[in-house]
């Protein structure tokens, strides 16, 4: 019971971050129909800034960032948060600009090998020297480690307690809102409607006036903070940061894919779906079986679904042509 | 002036010359009809006016300014509407959102309003269906969706690329006959076709087109009276 508890918070905080990560892909796959392989490498970025703003402003602040007992208020933590997606936002903007635009006319396979150019290019800045540098570093923690609720509850003969961390509840509060306000533009918006129009057809969506480039862009933008988001929200679950080029870093945006295959890519519920379901597969899995397979565990998940619904959960049927 | 007038259009695919230097114009009230066989041109001139291909070279002129080279959505904005071969409508949208796309490229609430009102009037099998995810509408309440969309954009110049195409012939008759109402009204129309003879029956005037080149114009009437559309096209012997 105790360890189904605690197990159950740290799936919903990690599938918060699938989810998250997992829309940037869908949203990208679903207008421009390629995998934008250098997402996961913006999750990084956004993760890196995060930790370079918070060793600036902390000390202005005249907090030591090296010192976990002295947590900032809680709006420095969102002032870093909105500015690592305003310039996550920005960069995805450019590289949509400078790397896909040219080539929206060209066959996908171009596209797909230029997303992967994409990302090794950002890890390797990134790894630079005068960037972000190649040694892993300690993220500051930039909210108060307060357990927010204990409960004593029964574990095999006696009690364990099941601790509620205030990290773990702001990870999935800040995702639940963030995907909240993504839901509501997507589906209650006339750009919304846009973009839903284009990824079904973007010569037709052209017929109606809706200007094609500019809802890329922007889908552009909506992912690559959303991504940042995931990325500080990680660092603030995890502070031992990797170098950017880490394989760590890798397979979290892999399993974000697979998040957003298996809930049906190109569908903006079903990344949030994948997303859960992926985080609890992966977390149940390495409690009750095994940890040395949690990643096992999601790719074999992958593999079923793939064989029994290859259009994922909420994915519909290839589209009729009429 | 005319309303729309093309000179001299080249366009390829590739290697491929899908049309050869074709002219045609429009003149404000008329319904003017392009007939064809399969693979003539007749899609490939329409996209080409509203931007979503590049001509090669040639002239396309709106209201009086060049249009060849602008994106399809300025286009829209001018006026000039096209509906798609295969009606274009977005599938995963519900009828309401679609016809809410119609008016993508205006702002002003109460006449948008008022020209809703009036395309449902049009096509009340599509108010029926506002609700329902526009995919699973019949072909026929497809092509009806797909004009009153276009309506809602207020064309100037109604493009519209086979709507009979697919449809059983209660439903063209239908079709046909709103798209009478709507150039009544004084919208002027471009109707491209492969039904030749309902074509014939609703147009002004008509240009035949045959493997990327205009071979015949004339009064709607006449063409459909010469014995070589005939032959071509109508079925006679």
């Amino acid at each position: 019971m105790a360890d189904f508890a605690q197990t159950l918070m740290t799936a919903l905080a990690i599938g918060s971050l699938y989810a998250l990560i997992a829309l940037g892909y869908t949203m990208v796959y679903g207008i421009l129909k390629f995998i934008n392989f250098a997402h996961s490498d913006i999750v990084v970025l956004g993760a890196w800034v995060s930790y370079t703003l918070a060793n600036k402003i902390l000390p202005m602040l005249g907090l030591n960032p090296h010192n976990p007992e002295t947590a900032p208020p809680l709006w420095v933590g969102a002032l870093i948060l909105l500015s690592a997606m305003v310039a996550c936002g920005l960069l995805g903007f450019a590289i949509e600009r400078l790397a896909y635009k040219p080539l929206r006319r060209a066959p996908r396979l171009n596209v797909l090998i230029t997303a992967i150019g994409v990302s090794l290019l950002l890890q390797n800045i990134g790894q630079l020297n005068y960037v972000f540098g190649a040694s892993p570093q300690k993220m500051p923690a930039l909210m108060p480690n307060i357990d927010l609720l204990r409960l004593s509850l029964p574990s095999g003969d006696g009690y364990r307690d099941v601790v509620i961390g205030l990290v773990d509840v702001m990870i999935f509060a800040t995702s639940a809102v963030l995907m909240l306000v993504l839901e509501y533009l997507v589906f209650r918006t006339k750009l919304g409607t846009a973009m839903r129009a284009v990824s079904f057809s973007t010569d037709n969506a052209s017929l109606m006036g809706i200007p094609v480039d500019r809802v890329v862009s922007f889908t552009f933008v909506l992912g690559s903070s959303l991504a940042a988001a995931a990325g500080f929200l990680y660092v603030m679950k995890y502070p031992g940061l990797n170098q950017p080029a880490h394989s760590i870093w890798v397979l979290l945006g892999l399993k974000a894919f697979v998040a957003a295959v298996i809930g049906g890519i190109g569908n903006v519920r079903g990344a949030v779906l994948g997303g859960f379901v992926i985080a609890f597969v992966e977390q149940f899995g390495a409690f009750y079986i095994s940890s040395n397979y949690r990643d096992v565990y999601v790719f074999a998940l992958l593999i079923i679904i793939l064989l029994v619904r290859p259009t994922g959960l909420l994915g519909s049927p290839v589209r009729e042509k009429v | 002036m005319s309303l729309l007038s093309v000179n001299d259009l080249w366009v390829s695919y590739g290697a491929i010359q899908a049309l050869r230097g074709i002219s045609l114009r429009v003149e404000p009230g008329e319904i003017v009809t392009l007939i064809g066989g399969n693979g003539a041109g007749k899609s490939t001139t329409l996209r080409t006016i509203s931007g979503l291909l590049q001509p090669r070279s040639g002239e396309i002129q709106f209201q009086g300014q060049a249009i060849q080279g602008r994106a399809p959505h300025h286009i829209v904005t001018s006026g000039l509407i096209q509906v798609p071969e295969g009606r274009g409508i977005f599938a995963n949208l519900t009828v309401d959102e679609n016809l809410q796309l119609g008016a993508f490229t205006r702002s002003d609430r109460v006449a948008i309003r008022k020209d809703r009102e009036r395309a449902l009037e049009l096509f009340p099998r599509v108010r029926e269906r506002l609700k329902q995810l526009a995919g699973t509408l019949s072909g026929g309440e497809q092509q009806m969706l797909a004009i009153a969309r276009a309506l809602l954009a207020r064309p100037k110049l109604l493009m519209l690329d086979e709507p009979s195409l697919g449809l059983a012939p209660q439903i063209v008759q239908t079709i046909f006959q709103v798209i009478r109402e709507i150039n009544r009204e004084g919208t002027t129309i471009l109707l491209v076709e492969q039904n030749a003879s309902m074509a014939l029956q609703v147009a002004h005037r008509a240009y035949v087109i045959e493997v990327g080149e205009m071979i015949m114009d004339g009064p709607a009437a006449e063409l459909a009276a010469s014995d070589e559309v005939r032959k071509a096209y109508l079925g006679a012997h």
